[in-house]
């Protein structure tokens, strides 16, 4: 189910500027990497260039090769939608829709898209995707509750199982944690320890504790300088990363010099 | 609070709260109530007795006398606070005065002649001086003709406001934008006779209708559709959007599915405001429906139809006790009419609420 992603010569535009200049990585299947670096640096950007998310901005287009296992999701036959699909995605602020209930947020990937399912397997997979997301035990007795009736990092988990839900293979965490408190956060950090597994799973994250404790492999991104491009700076084994880097650049942010 | 360095008073107590005493809490009330008796007993011995000069005097008497006791015990932020407290009621209380006192004389003069007779017969073989006749004809008729106008301008506006919410850029957004806003302002009558050169240049002359009606109406009605659902639909936070897309649903399923939805309460309520907005135009009906028409048409494409507020307008014309009561009790019926929509709307809010 989990793929590998390759990015080769990516640059990424807003109108006329250029926000992350010529990324080329290679993110494994069933591993957990994050990208870390200071805020405005482009990592976000980069990311949601992984599942074209950042499209739905006016005017944002991006240049370059991305291929997930063997398909180029930038390829002219390629419908974004197809590769969102594909790719989940989950946000800084735990978005549940407001209308619905918590078991009709889990499967809202099949219901938005009409697709038919009977109740039974329904059922089913709210309880599989709910489990999977260390959530079932909580919720399972108020189903019919609306989801932005849970806490804020219930709802997070819930905007995980909603992802897991329409069996992606890629998931792309957007800082997850940034507004949960040490304990969800935790529950968090489990849940991505659980679901690397299955999926390949990548994370944006501030918080360089959280990089080092669940990342397999670590990407920094930093400004060229300023008002120049985001850049990839370096990337490698976290354990590596955190404790050798290369660059001087990777050293100063990881030990807190700048940034 | 740890910083202050003045020593307070009473070193247990907040300084901050310890160094002013305050009024006790019924006082406003009391103060109200002697203030109006004084002030009514001074105008009645001076017998000047009027409600008007009464109500100020006790107003601008009660402000005066509670802020200055405030400066005195309390200080001067409570002061401050009480005044704006006063100000606020007393605007508040002058805004709610000519809408009570609307529907007060409307409710007084309209139940004369409010009953089922008036509401199930129509004018038909009614003498306008005639003790017999009500109003049924101009029920239908506004009933068929808003409802008509309605199907037609909600379709479109909600369209025009997803277009703009959702799809539209740069110039052809302003300029879209800058026509609706153009069109909020027409005057109605301009919009009748719009519709009146419209028809006489399709069908030729005198053969208006009550579609001709309900189509001035919607241009009228449009411009409010869009405006209010526009800025409905930009409420829906991007953070939604965004959820549904990173699901595999493209725009079309997210616009219908989540966005509509979401916003479907505020999506009813401006809906309505536009209906009450057109359903007492009467300008353009006279143009288009015509003002003398006295049984019942049901027929939108055939002949002249009457409506309540040129139902209301023809009576007041005729002059006489009866004309008076009719008209009345027509605007009673308008204004019950109204209010039943908003009820409906209340009930599609409450079906619709995201956290019930």
């Amino acid at each position: 189910m989990a793929k590998r992603i390759d990015v080769s010569g990516l640059h990424v535009y807003y109108g006329d500027f250029l926000a992350v200049e010529d990324v080329s990585m290679t993110i494994e299947p069933r591993s957990v990497t994050a990208f870390i670096g200071s805020s405005g640096c482009g990592k976000s950007t980069f990311l949601r260039t992984l599942n074209r998310m950042h499209e739905v901005t006016p005017g944002a287009y991006a240049q370059g090769k991305v291929l997930i296992d063997d398909m180029d999701i930038y390829g002219p036959d390629i419908d974004p939608v197809t590769v969102r699909g594909q790719v989940g995605m989950v946000f800084q602020k735990a978005n549940p829709f407001p209308t619905m209930s918590i078991y009709d947020n889990v499967i809202a990937g099949a219901r938005l898209n009409s697709r038919r399912m009977s109740r039974s397997a329904a059922d089913d997979l709210v309880e599989e995707s709910l489990r999977g997301a260390n959530l079932w035990e909580e919720v399972k007795d108020r189903l019919g509750k609306p989801g932005a009736s849970l806490s804020g990092g219930q709802q997070q988990r819930l905007c995980i199982a909603r992802a897991t839900a329409v069996k992606p293979s890629v998931l792309l965490m957007d800082e997850p944690c940034s507004a949960l408190d040490p304990i969800s956060t935790l529950a968090i950090e489990d849940l991505i320890h659980k679901l690397k597994e299955d999926y390949t799973i990548v994370i944006v994250t501030h918080n360089m504790q959280q990089a080092a404790r669940v990342s397999d492999r670590t990407a920094f991104f930093n400004l060229a300088g300023p008002g120049k491009p985001g850049k990839l700076i370096e990337m490698g084994e976290t354990s590596q990363m955190f404790t050798r880097p290369e660059k001087k650049e990777t050293e100063n942010y990881i030990t807190g010099r700048f940034g | 609070m740890s910083t202050t360095i003045r020593q307070s008073p009473e070193p247990d107590t907040d300084p901050l709260e310890a160094r002013h005493g305050s009024l006790p809490r019924r006082f406003p009330l009391a103060l109200l109530a002697s203030c109006a008796a004084v002030v009514a007993g001074v105008l009645l011995a001076f017998s000047a007795f009027g409600a008007l000069p009464w109500v100020l005097l006790t107003a601008a008497s009660f402000t005066v006398i509670l802020v200055t006791a405030s400066a005195r015990v309390e200080g001067h932020r409570h002061a401050a606070d009480r005044l704006v407290t006063a100000l606020v009621y007393g605007c508040f209380l002058l805004a709610l005065a000519p809408l009570v006192s609307v529907l007060w004389t409307v409710i007084d003069n309209g139940l004369d002649r409010f009953d089922p007779y008036f509401l199930s017969v129509s004018m038909n073989g009614v003498l306008p001086s005639m003790d017999a006749g009500g109003a049924y004809h101009a029920i239908v008729g506004t009933l068929a003709i808003t409802g008509m106008a309605t199907l037609i301008s909600v379709p479109i506006g909600l369209m025009c406001a997803v277009y703009l919410v959702e799809y539209a850029q740069g110039r052809i957004k302003r300029a879209i934008t800058f026509f609706v806003d153009v069109m909020t302002g027409i005057p109605s009558i301009v919009a009748g006779l719009f519709i009146v050169a419209l028809w006489i240049m399709l069908f030729g002359p005198g053969r208006t209708n009550g579609a001709a009606a309900a189509l001035s109406l919607a241009v009228l009605m449009i411009p409010v559709v869009v405006r209010s659902s526009e800025e409905m639909l930009q409420l829906v936070s991007r953070d939604l959007r965004e959820a549904s897309y990173a699901l595999g649903v493209p725009k079309w399923r997210t616009i219908t599915k989540v966005v509509l939805p979401t916003s479907a309460a505020g999506l009813t309520t401006g809906i309505m405001l536009a209906i009450a907005r057109v359903i007492g135009e009467t300008a353009p009906l006279v143009l288009t429906a015509g003002s003398s028409a006295v049984s019942i048409n049901w027929d939108l494409f055939d002949g002249q139809m009457m409506s309540l507020p040129v139902f209301i307008y023809s009576q007041v014309r005729m002059g006489g006790a009866v004309n008076y009561e009719r008209a009345w009790a027509a605007a009673l019926t308008l204004i019950l009419i109204v209010m039943l929509l908003f009820f409906l709307a209340r009930v599609i809010k409450y079906l619709f609420a995201p956290n019930r």
